[in-house]
């Protein structure tokens, strides 16, 4: 038995969604909810909900929280020349960055220089025991993420430094989920009526984070978990506070997430890195959104120990309306680049790059449907 | 400057674009241009050809040898033949250990013989160290032909069955690597499918084996040919609790997992129930179940849909990429 | 990308801060580092390799239950 079929039963997926649009019933505007996190987008995804909250009268919107997509291209450059550049250097990443699309191919595409080669890993320690045993060859670890997976990149470049393996490093886009939340919400009118805050982020930086969403610009919001079942919770939390007036930040996945964290992995965090105003993919540069390895590192991380000069410029992309899209003020073909310069496999911005973003899905079936 | 990437290989979208745009012009014919798994040829015979290169050589269920027999065996199999013969060619890197050879050699007459099918010539090369990986293996097949698959021919209502669950020959080809630490109780389903050869009596339109890109790409294939979207139920498709904990644990769907002893068949709606009993009758098709039909109100033309476990609707599309390392 | 499963402690070497979870039968080398004191029979969310997160068992059956309340009675 699988510890979280209750949250997959069909029975309680159709209870839920009975829910949803009964309350639904009562509000008047369009309900638009952002789920923030893109292994939700995937869960909805994976398990069509998305067909069956259009039917109980709620649209979702995917945000910013899907790493792979808002990383700018230059840095997904770099990882590709460094392993097509350099003779034996193994680049060590996750399946998900192996296929993103840039102007030079993608990792999976890409043909490594002599005795290099991209390697898939599950976990971030896969790619320090491959330096371990293979002393002959450079490896880098294209270490990409959010607060959830961050923590384990910083203890990779502790366990390196402790060892001084210096056939180790790191190229790190490490990306935190708050600041992009309020630049959106700072940017001008948004609409959207709540948030779905991500569940295993929040079990790393807990609940307090988001509360000036809900204080300073009146959203509701629900941390929530990754089964259809939790979503679908965290769904009736947003209807209920839309419905009482009372915007607040509701937790809905206290099996996991802590008010308070997980403090353990916000030390080391605090002991490995130190914030960089990082630029995003469509989005443009955000003070102190990104993370990156403190100078006493400078050792194991590729970008210094390469020289590699990644100069993302939010310039690159002249007329990308990403931002737009995701603060629901234009649909995607009303960017001027979409499906023009802006397709599939040639992306420019973060909702053509995602496999459920806003301009994918559109370029791809058309206007929405059921 | 273009040069070939491992992508080429993967079976998902490029290894497509690359037989349609390179193979097809260079060589294109009636009989290349269906694109079957095996050739219908005159005279009642058909033939097909594939190469194994499988890393590691041995792994829980089976090995190369036993790959290239059933890989080829089936492939003839779900192109409505018989299979007959086969040719043999071994590419041997320099340094492979004797005994392992036997082995593979072993396993090659075993499954052969279990697929009653007769290894009639062949070849064999050795390269230099480095310049292969142990042993590939080449498998051409003749068969006879005994039916011919009708993918136009579906109609609403038609059910599609498939013969076991999905997924443990990728996972096991996985564990046996000992990638991702991961330890999953669960060997290959390589099998021969020669036991599907009657239902093609039965009145079986279409049939295919389950390889590269998994159920779903190869479900999306017929959706392509057919007249009528296609629709599966989430959970009808039967699964082994090892498959299911390592494409969660992995983040991967088991969908789009190769097998190497499983097939999908579309058969009209009024025979399915005995073809199904049938089917389970065979130790290798004892988890066999009817797990959709082809529709003729829900979606358009050219769609795979799956209907999930939560009872929403998923557009399934052909493997784009691979997230896995090479399988088969 | 965040993916994480539910999963039990089998396996600790506390020296190292590494073990194995089971997941329904199926073993992963998971690390422990950041989380204190971490022994078999916990429950954790194993996120990339590391258990990121205890999983309160009490509370999520709790929420079971309530789900399967809820479906029972519409």
């Amino acid at each position: 038995m699988r510890p979280m079929n209750g949250f997959r039963d069909k029975r309680v997926i159709a209870a839920l969604l009975e829910k949803i649009a009964e309350r639904r019933r009562g509000l008047t505007s369009p309900v638009r909810i952002m789920e923030v996190c893109g292994t939700h987008t995937m869960t909805i995804h994976r398990h069509g909900l998305k067909g069956l909250l259009e039917a109980a009268g709620v649209e979702m919107v995917s945000g910013p929280g899907c790493p792979v997509c808002i990383t700018p291209n230059e840095i997904h450059e770099a990882a590709l020349g460094l392993v097509t550049g350099r003779e034996n250097t193994v680049l060590a990443t996750f399946g998900d960055m192996t296929r993103v699309p840039t102007r030079r191919g993608s990792l999976q595409a890409a043909v490594p220089a002599r005795g290099s080669e991209v390697k898939v890993v599950y976990s971030p320690e896969e790619s320090i025991a491959l330096a371990r045993k293979s002393p002959g060859k450079d490896v880098v670890f294209f270490g990409v993420g959010f607060e959830t997976t961050i923590p384990s990149i910083a203890f990779m470049a502790k366990s390196a430094a402790a060892e001084r393996l210096a056939n180790y490093s790191i190229l790190s886009a490490l990306w935190l989920i708050p600041p992009p939340l309020k630049a959106i919400l700072e940017s001008g009118e948004v609409r959207i009526s709540g948030f779905l805050y991500p569940g295993h982020v929040s079990a790393i930086i807990g609940t307090a984070p988001y509360e000036f969403i809900a204080r300073d610009h009146g959203f509701p919001g629900a941390v929530a978990g990754f089964e259809p079942g939790d979503i679908l919770l965290g769904i009736l939390s947003v209807l209920d506070q839309i419905r009482e007036g009372k915007p607040r930040v509701a937790n809905e996945y206290t099996r996991v997430v802590r008010q308070d964290g997980n403090p353990v992995a916000r030390a080391l965090m605090a002991e490995m890195l130190e914030p960089m105003d990082a630029c995003w993919r469509g989005l443009g540069v955000i003070p102190a959104s990104g993370l990156k390895l403190k100078p006493a590192l400078a050792a194991f991380d590729a970008e210094s120990k390469y020289g590699l000069r990644i100069e993302p410029r939010s310039a690159d992309l002249p007329g990308c309306r990403c931002g737009d899209v995701l603060r629901g003020l234009i649909a995607p073909p009303e960017c001027p680049l979409f499906s023009r310069t802006c397709k599939p496999d040639s992306p420019y911005g973060p909702c053509m790059v995602s496999f459920e973003g806003a301009c994918l899905v559109y370029h791809k079936y058309g206007a929405p449907r059921p | 400057m273009s040069r070939i990437s491992l992508e080429l290989g993967s079976g998902g979208k490029s290894m497509r674009d690359f037989i349609a745009g390179k193979i097809l012009p260079a060589f294109g014919n009636r009989e290349l241009a269906g694109l079957l798994d095996a050739s219908h040829l005159p005279g009642g015979i058909a033939f097909t050809t594939d190469s194994y290169v499988v890393d590691p050589i041995f792994f829980p269920g089976g090995d190369i040898g036993k790959l290239a027999v059933n890989g080829t065996v089936n492939d003839l199999v779900v192109s409505g033949a018989a299979p007959r013969f086969l040719s043999l060619g071994l590419i041997l890197e320099e340094g492979l250990e004797e005994a392992d050879l036997d082995r593979i050699l072993r396993s090659i007459r075993t499954a052969a013989a279990a697929a009653g099918v007769r290894i009639v010539t062949g070849d064999t090369k050795v390269v230099r160290q480095g310049q292969g990986d142990k042993i590939y293996i080449n498998t051409s097949g003749i068969g006879k032909v005994v039916a011919v698959p009708r993918p136009r021919s579906v109609r609403p209502g038609d059910r599609i069955i498939l013969t076991g669950t999905l997924g443990e020959h990728s996972l096991a080809i996985l564990t046996a690597r000992g990638d991702f630490g991961i330890e999953a109780p669960v060997r290959s389903d390589c099998a021969p499918l020669i036991f599907l050869l009657p239902f093609w009596k039965s009145g079986v339109l279409w049939m295919r084996d389950i390889t590269r890109g998994g159920l779903a790409t190869i479900l999306t294939e017929l959706a392509e040919q057919a007249p009528h979207p296609l629709i599966i139920e989430e959970e009808s498709i039967p699964l082994s609790r090892a498959v299911r904990a390592a494409a969660d644990l992995l983040g991967i769907d088991p969908l789009y997992l190769a097998c190497e002893g499983r097939a999908v068949a579309v058969v009209p709606e009024k025979k399915a129930a005995a073809v199904l009993a049938g089917i389970r009758k065979h130790p290798l098709g004892r988890r066999a179940a009817i797990i959709g039909r082809v529709d003729g109100t829900t979606g358009r033309p050219g769609e795979l849909l799956l209907r999930t476990a939560s009872g929403g609707l998923r557009l399934l599309e052909p493997l784009t990429s691979e997230l896995l390392p090479r399988i088969c | 990308m965040c993916l994480g499963i539910p999963s039990k402690v089998i396996e600790v070497d506390p020296a190292f801060q590494t073990g194995r979870i089971d997941y329904l039968g199926t073993k992963i080398k998971t690390n422990f580092a950041l989380l204190d004191d971490v022994k078999i029979g916990d429950w954790v969310i194993v996120h990339a390799g590391f258990a990121i997160s205890r999983l309160d068992e009490a509370d999520a059956l709790e929420t079971l239950d309530m789900l399967r309340e809820m479906a029972e009675k519409s």
